[in-house]
């Protein structure tokens, strides 16, 4: 009884702990959307203005005009989507051979690959963008989608993981039945990894989504912009001006899309992410 | 057994020409910029043409570099961060772990910085971070405390990055922790307790071996991380910080590179930086290794 009773206590101290906690994670975001909506008079109020008195959505509108962010968004829908579809199909295909298809020298040329995961991206963008640069597309956004169309070595590794777990009877089954190779990955393997690829798809869609340093080098026409470097160029514009709630307006558009989709993917995004540290 | 040779030709056909892209993609977008780099890195590269061999020039420089030494030190220092975010994810799944109501809503909560855009963290967080009506200071001046302009001040610039790093991490390493709690079989803590072992020792000898792996885990992967950090330096001060004090290993690469087109001497930093990388990863293999070893 006592020890259920000590069970008790020690659970609400530990909760209001984490929930203090909790308020220092969500305090900035809060605070964004709030000055988002504030007059300039309420951004600089001594005490803070959790709840402007009107919820002005003027700013809302400007950041359209303000900056390119329209733009900005279509470049960055652009960029993850043809990475992520495209570069889906080439690394589960990838994954597939590598996991249950036999051919001379396999293992070292996955062991290859996986060595890539060593090498970090500052190590090599230098002679990329002068190489991308004599191919005229500096300034474009072909540097940040081709490269993705390749494949995904992470992505490789986990979907071959998790095919190492789905029977081989099944393919060999389908493949005495006259199935081609491809036909066993479309109709076969693909659906059974969907689960798999839908984890890494999302991580992959939030990673690319995110980028901050190849976008910086390769665009500097503000049309060509991803959202990212838009929001930053906002930040460095109107920052002078202090016109705070234009920024934070820009921001929480950047920051919306990826909200939405954790909030909506939550369980799988966490699933996966918990996955990939125990796994690794 | 014809028909078998046969079989397993087109089997190996398949499978070349289902890794062909993965594999192009490595030689063309890695291996060769690679290599290029690493050449580059013993030339007077400068992006435009001229690309002469000039043996260790660069190295030599760049040991002599003040503000090499100075980005480097701010990498470094920068990882203070890592215990302190360790230790705070621990405790935090450990909470976590517990049948309480709500874990799911906060795991989310605290996840939320994790997933959200870099760029648009750096923004938000730079202006917490103003000296006039920064929320930071704000909320500071509810104890009392005048606090300082903390991104143009030498001192306070790398510790108001690290809160902010940790801050925004913190979410991630907790979530690894926590699918390493769930994993330790319940019968081990019913044991002990039979046992008549008290909390602390059953984090000693149970929790603490058992989340081993994972900390290791999490301390190669920020050490990787930390060592390219970027995106919040380069928005958040825009030139590398008063003095220089909040420039990184990466932002000097890159300011070198693309500002002063010293491709070169950029290119030898980038590989002393892939060669510290390198190094990392290798002592989480071998490390990795043993303890899987260990487990047998």
């Amino acid at each position: 009884m006592l020890s259920a009773k000590k069970f008790k206590i020690s659970n609400l101290l530990i909760f209001i702990l984490i929930s203090i906690g909790a308020v220092f994670m969500i305090a900035p975001l809060v605070w964004t959307v709030s000055t988002s909506f504030k007059t300039k008079a309420e951004v600089f109020a001594l005490p803070p203005v959790w709840i402007p008195e009107t919820f002005n959505f003027v700013k809302y509108a400007e950041i359209w005009e303000k900056g390119p962010l329209l733009s900005g968004i279509q470049n960055s829908l652009l960029i993850t989507l043809c990475v992520t579809i495209i570069g889906t199909f080439t690394s589960s295909l990838a994954a597939y051979s590598f996991a249950k298809l036999r051919f001379k020298y396999k293992n070292v040329i996955f062991m290859l690959l996986l060595s890539s995961l060593m090498i970090p991206y500052p190590a090599i963008m230098i002679p990329q963008f002068i190489m991308f640069s004599e191919f005229g597309w500096v300034d474009t956004l072909k540097p940040l989608i081709v490269p993705g169309l390749f494949g995904n070595i992470m992505m490789i590794f986990f979907l071959r993981q998790y095919l190492t777990s789905v029977p081989g009877a099944i393919i060999e089954a389908a493949k005495i039945d006259g199935a081609s190779y491809f036909g066993i990955f479309s109709r076969i393997v693909f659906p059974l990894i969907r689960p798999a690829v839908a984890a890494q798809v999302i991580l992959w869609f939030m990673a690319i989504w995110n980028d901050y340093l190849a976008p910086i080098i390769y665009l500097n026409s503000p049309e060509k912009q991803t959202l990212q470097l838009v929001i930053a160029n906002f930040n460095a514009t109107y920052a002078i001006q202090t016109d705070y709630p234009l920024i934070m307006a820009a921001s929480f558009v950047a920051l919306l899309p990826m909200l939405v989709i954790f909030l909506v993917f939550q369980k799988q995004i966490i699933e996966s992410v918990a996955i990939s540290g125990v796994k690794g | 057994m014809k028909t078998k040779s046969n079989l397993y030709r087109k089997e190996s056909y398949y499978g070349y020409l289902f890794v062909l892209a993965p594999v192009l993609g490595f030689l063309l977008f890695t291996l060769y910029p690679l290599l290029y780099s690493l050449y580059g890195s013993f030339t007077d590269w400068d992006g435009l043409g001229r690309m002469d061999f000039i043996g260790l020039a660069n190295f030599k420089e760049i040991f002599m570099d003040e503000q090499f030494h100075k980005a480097s030190f701010n990498t470094l220092f920068m990882m203070i961060g890592i215990p302190i975010e360790i230790v705070l994810a621990l405790l935090l799944a450990l909470g976590l772990n517990r049948k309480m109501f709500g874990t799911t809503t906060f795991r989310v909560v605290y996840y939320i910085p994790v997933i959200s855009s870099l760029a648009a963290i750096s923004i938000l967080w730079q202006w917490a971070y103003n000296g006039d009506y920064g929320l930071v200071n704000q909320f500071l001046a509810l104890f009392g405390i005048e606090g300082p302009n903390w991104l143009t001040d030498k001192y306070t610039v790398k510790p108001a990055l690290i809160i902010m790093m940790v801050w925004k991490n913190l979410g991630y390493s907790m979530l690894l922790y926590l699918a390493a709690l769930q994993s330790v079989p319940k019968d081990y803590y019913e044991a002990a307790s039979l046992d008549g072992a008290n909390g602390f020792q059953i984090f000693k000898h149970i929790t603490f071996p058992m989340v081993k792996p994972v900390t290791f885990f999490i301390v190669v992967t920020k050490i990787i991380g930390g060592a390219q950090i970027f995106t919040e330096i380069n928005i958040m001060t825009s030139t590398g910080g008063p003095e220089y004090s909040s420039a990184s290993v990466v932002f000097y690469v890159w300011q070198k590179a693309f500002g002063n087109l010293q491709m070169g001497y950029a290119s030898a930093m980038a590989m002393l930086l892939g060669i510290f990388i390198f190094v990392v990863t290798l002592v989480q293999f071998k490390m990795n290794e043993r303890s899987s070893r260990d487990l047998e």
